[in-house]
């Protein structure tokens, strides 16, 4: 059995309540934290991420937590990124082009095509990699409108299509990353949480 | 590709959700978050709550209601009602909404979109229009529970609300908005047809049909709040219902 505390990195204004209650109801402790010590010693850690790209990565180098994420990741400690958390650890975004992300993922964020509604609100199917662990088959809640199209060497990844084929999650070990929020999409994300808290082969 | 969502709606008045056409005559249809919980569990897949308390102290409910039915729920939950200021909008994200919907206030100073986007990303941002036609054939924004015409083109205002900022639409038909006559499906098309962000159809669901009818008229999301307190039919027997109808829903 793991440890049941999970630090939570604020990155700003983004509202937390869902994160905490969804990691709650699920037994576990949640603490919201911007401390990179707190990062890099818990067992696990939750980057959420809702607002915008730049904002976001400011906050994180501002007080070394992008540090402290890249080293917990690198080193496949147990991490679960959320929405604009998961974009947050590619190369960059199409939304603030000039600032460069934690470069975990070599992929670059770009807007949805103009053929579809953005942002994508709604619940889409997921279809993940027959080499997931975690992630399973079923449907997510999403709210973005910036996504990757294709997963990196090394990363499962699920898949969804909104406008074409874009990445709904990537996975590595314990390192999960959802563009969509496993803490709104029901029993399904219930159970990928669940799924993600029982796991911790590096624990 | 993106599932139609089905949304029970909320009115909420002193802590309890209340049902009345057009909020007149209310009557009290039981408790928030127990409501909010039993949708979830019929695969809605999202809740909209609408706070219409008149008073600073209904007000001052809102809050503690959006804590309560967050602690229950685990699907998005948009919140309505009395945002006026950026600050109220940080008091319901903080409570456990998801969005929030500015209706009034934003008509009044459009910036409010933008200064609730910019602080915490469109996809928080939901506009509230409620429309009536008007005699020109076109549709004017009412505000005020709709008792104030405002001169305001909702097509016009649709735009200018998504360029502020606004990540969603929530329209409703103030001609039909409880009169169970199926949605205002020309203002649906007409609006739909002039934004790129996801518009929820609101006002005079009375049945699937109707559901379909808004969804294949350009709708993203079905709103209805009697439709399910009424107990008439489930969040699942309307799925049903869609789904054999050929739309794709989550089930």
């Amino acid at each position: 059995m793991t440890g049941r505390d999970v630090a939570v990195v604020r990155t700003g204004t983004s509202n937390l309540a869902s994160v905490m209650v969804g990691l709650e109801r699920l037994g576990a402790r949640p603490a919201i934290t911007r401390s990179a010590d707190a990062v890099r010693a818990a067992d696990r850690v939750v980057l959420p991420g809702v607002g915008a790209f730049g904002a976001a990565l400011a906050a994180l180098e501002a007080d070394g937590l992008a540090d402290a994420l890249r080293e917990r990741i690198d080193a496949g400690k147990p991490t679960l990124a959320i929405c604009l958390g998961l974009q947050l650890l590619g190369a960059g975004s199409e939304e603030t082009p000039d600032a460069a992300g934690l470069g975990v993922v070599d992929r670059f964020a770009r807007r949805f095509p103009d053929t579809v509604t953005r942002p994508q609100l709604g619940w889409n199917r997921i279809e993940p990699d027959a080499s997931a662990h975690l992630l399973a088959r079923g449907y997510a809640y999403f709210a973005n409108t910036y996504r990757f199209v294709d997963a990196p060497p090394g990363w499962s990844a699920a898949y969804a299509d909104h406008g074409g084929r874009f990445v709904a999650a990537l996975e590595r070990g314990d390192v999960l990353a959802c563009q969509f929020h496993p803490e709104l999409s029901g029993d399904f994300g219930r159970e990928l949480l669940a799924r993600w808290l029982a796991g911790g082969a590096s624990c | 590709m993106l599932t139609a969502r089905i949304i029970p709606c909320l009115d909420v008045k002193d802590g309890r959700v209340v049902k009345g056409v057009r909020f007149q005559g209310l009557r009290d249809a039981g408790d928030p978050a127990e409501l909010a919980e039993r949708y979830e569990d019929q695969g809605a897949d999202e809740i909209v709550l609408l706070d219409v308390s008149a008073t600073p102290e209904g007000r001052a409910h809102a809050v503690r209601t959006v804590e309560r039915v967050r602690a229950r729920l685990g699907i998005p939950l948009t919140v309505g009602g009395g945002v006026r200021a950026v600050d109220d909008a940080a008091r319901l994200l903080d409570s456990g909404a998801d969005k929030v919907a500015a209706n009034t206030a934003a008509v009044a100073r459009p910036e409010l979109l933008s200064e609730i986007a910019e602080r915490f990303g469109l996809q928080c941002t939901v506009v509230a229009i409620d429309a009536a036609r008007d005699d020109q054939g076109g549709f004017e924004v009412v505000v005020r529970s709709g008792r104030e015409p405002t001169g305001v083109d909702a097509v016009d205002w649709a735009r200018q609300a998504q360029a502020r900022g606004a990540g969603e639409v929530l329209l409703t038909s103030w001609d039909r908005d409880g009169t169970r006559e199926g949605y205002d499906l020309e203002l649906l098309e007409t609006l739909c047809a002039a934004v790129d962000v996801p518009v929820i159809a609101s006002g005079g669901a009375a049945t699937a049909r109707d559901l379909a009818a808004a969804l294949r008229a350009g709708a993203s999301a079905v709103l209805a709040a009697s439709l399910f307190h009424d107990g008439d039919l489930t969040v699942a027997d309307l799925k049903g219902t869609l789904a054999r109808e050929g739309l794709e829903v989550r089930r």
